[in-house]
């Protein structure tokens, strides 16, 4: 049942919607990751951001995809919690609980060992629109403890404009997404972190970026 | 059998029926350059002919069903043009509202086309928008890049909206003259044929460049020899298609060759200044919807009034 919900909404609305009022020129789909386990880790400015992601995949590899997300901000009611856990199908990580005992990428690590793929946003929360911020390091620990994961760097312009953080109002832009060659775990945290920086820095060049101020 | 004599018996269907045996033409010529000379040109022209297909195959169900169809698609392919432009110009946080006020003229500015209220269509877009997205764009209380915003998305609308609009506007005028979608296949097909003719005279006898530092492709020859083409096919189909004579449509195929070649440089000086080639990927081996339409945001104002000077029943015809 939950899975016809997902399907319907993904194809009904999210579909539609991206496709009338947002329109992607995608570079180098190929490169994104079409089994798991595997990672995405995308710049993020929108909430439009992971419907965007999901819907570049095929409807039957919807649940196979989670977005990971902050557990405070998608438990604020009730409903918002159902929907982003069931029709998106997002991993709620605490972001300030290493004290509830159990690690917090526990949930994420139990995904990639079912042939999953995660899409993470290092940025943390949707930060100032269309400006890339610094990465935060849970990836860099995720791929530490399962080494053989592949990273896909993946760079999206042009939803932050659409429908950028506090606002409820739609406003068609094209956006534009580079995916990247994926990347391995390189032993050291802070060496990943860098070079994975530098990639998506890189990709963000291949991008003609408007100015929005 | 009489369903097929029936299909072929009007102008216009005569002619959707020729441009598809051209495509075929221009498939089977691609098919043999992929044998003889393969290679990223071949690749890239076989794509673009594919694209063609396409295309020319959305514009005949949209022109061959009904007027409303018609104008709503053609209403489409204005706001993917504005969207293509608001994306790749320049533009400020605080005025997303306005960006979407722009946005609703459309369905507006395309219905006073529908119904042909030409007052109201001249009008509504060159003075009312213009007037009030500069006002609503000061109610945002930002004066820091005001002029530029203002002139960004006055620009913007005019080209993307009022201009490619006169297109809807065209229907109505073959409205009372019999000849339904005639003069907007005219005008379309012109135009396209133009830009196919100009690129091709260019590449085989193309030498003294024009606008090199807009347009390095863009000769004399490739010009003149586009110019000709064009007004020897508008010759032979216009007394057809419109309610011009055989000279007048001649003239017409002039007006569109040199207009629609205007069109062509101004939005590639445009791009020039952004620093894009294309202005997105959405049509395959062609680039955007504003590389497609370039020509024709000029050539369809300035068809329009001259068919409408000469030939039309609107105001502001005193011959």
């Amino acid at each position: 049942m939950i899975a016809i919900l997902r399907a319907a909404f993904f194809l009904l609305v999210v579909r539609p919607i991206l496709t009338v009022a947002l329109g992607a020129n995608v570079r180098q789909r190929e490169l994104l990751p079409k089994k798991g386990p595997a990672i995405i880790v995308a710049n993020h400015n929108s909430h439009l951001d992971t419907l965007t992601i999901m819907a570049m995949y095929r409807l039957r590899d919807l649940p196979h995809l989670h977005p990971v997300a902050a557990a405070d901000y998608f438990s604020r009611t009730r409903l918002l919690r159902w929907f982003a856990t069931n029709i998106i199908g997002i991993i709620p990580i605490v972001r300030s609980g290493r004290d509830k005992g159990g690690h917090p990428l526990e949930p994420c690590l139990e995904a990639l060992d079912r042939g999953d793929i995660l899409i993470l946003y290092p940025e943390g929360s949707r930060g100032e629109p269309e400006t890339l911020s610094q990465f935060k390091r849970g990836v860099a620990h995720l791929v530490k403890a399962r080494p053989q994961t592949p990273v896909h760097p993946l760079y999206m312009h042009g939803l932050g404009k659409a429908l950028p953080k506090d606002s409820y109002l739609l406003v068609p832009f094209n956006c534009d997404i580079v995916a990247g060659e994926e990347i391995r775990w390189n032993g050291d945290v802070d060496a990943f972190m860098t070079l994975l920086q530098a990639r998506m820095a890189e990709l963000a060049a291949k991008v003609h970026v408007a100015p929005w101020e | 059998m009489t369903a097929v004599s029936a299909f072929f018996s009007t102008p216009v269907h005569l002619a959707i029926a020729a441009i598809y045996g051209v495509l075929i033409l221009a498939s089977a010529i691609t098919a043999i350059l992929q044998r003889t000379s393969p290679g990223p040109t071949t690749a890239e022209l076989s794509q673009r002919v594919i694209s063609w297909w396409w295309m020319i195959t959305v514009f005949t169900i949209a022109i061959l069903t009904t007027r409303v169809v018609s104008t709503i698609f053609l209403a489409f392919v204005s706001y993917l043009a504005l969207k293509e432009y608001l994306s790749l110009v320049p533009t400020r946080r605080v005025d997303r509202g306005t960006l979407l006020w722009a946005y609703l003229a459309i369905p507006v500015q395309f219905y006073f086309a529908h119904e042909g209220r030409f007052g109201l269509f001249m009008v509504f877009i060159p003075v009312w928008m213009f007037l009030f997205l500069p006002a609503r764009i000061t109610l945002g209380g930002h004066t820091e890049g005001f002029l530029r915003a203002v002139g960004l998305l006055s620009w913007g609308l005019m080209i993307t909206v009022f201009s490619l609009s006169h297109t809807a506007l065209l229907l109505s005028f073959g409205v009372g003259h019999g000849h339904g979608a005639g003069p907007l296949l005219f005008l379309v097909a012109l135009t396209q044929f133009n830009d196919v003719a100009q690129f091709t005279w260019g590449k085989l006898f193309g030498k003294h460049k024009i606008i090199p530092k807009v347009s390095p492709k863009k000769t004399w020859e490739g010009f003149l020899g586009g110019l000709v083409s064009t007004a020897c096919l508008a010759t032979l189909v216009g007394p057809y298609l419109t309610p011009m004579p055989a000279l007048w449509s001649a003239a017409a195929g002039v007006i569109i060759a040199v207009s629609g070649y205007l069109g062509d440089i101004t939005i590639s000086a445009c791009k020039r200044d952004l620093g894009v080639k294309d202005s997105s990927n959405l049509i395959p081996g062609h680039g955007g919807i504003l590389d497609r339409v370039d020509s024709l945001i000029y050539s369809a104002p300035v068809f329009f009034h001259f068919l409408n000077y000469f030939f039309g029943t609107w105001p502001a015809h005193p011959l």
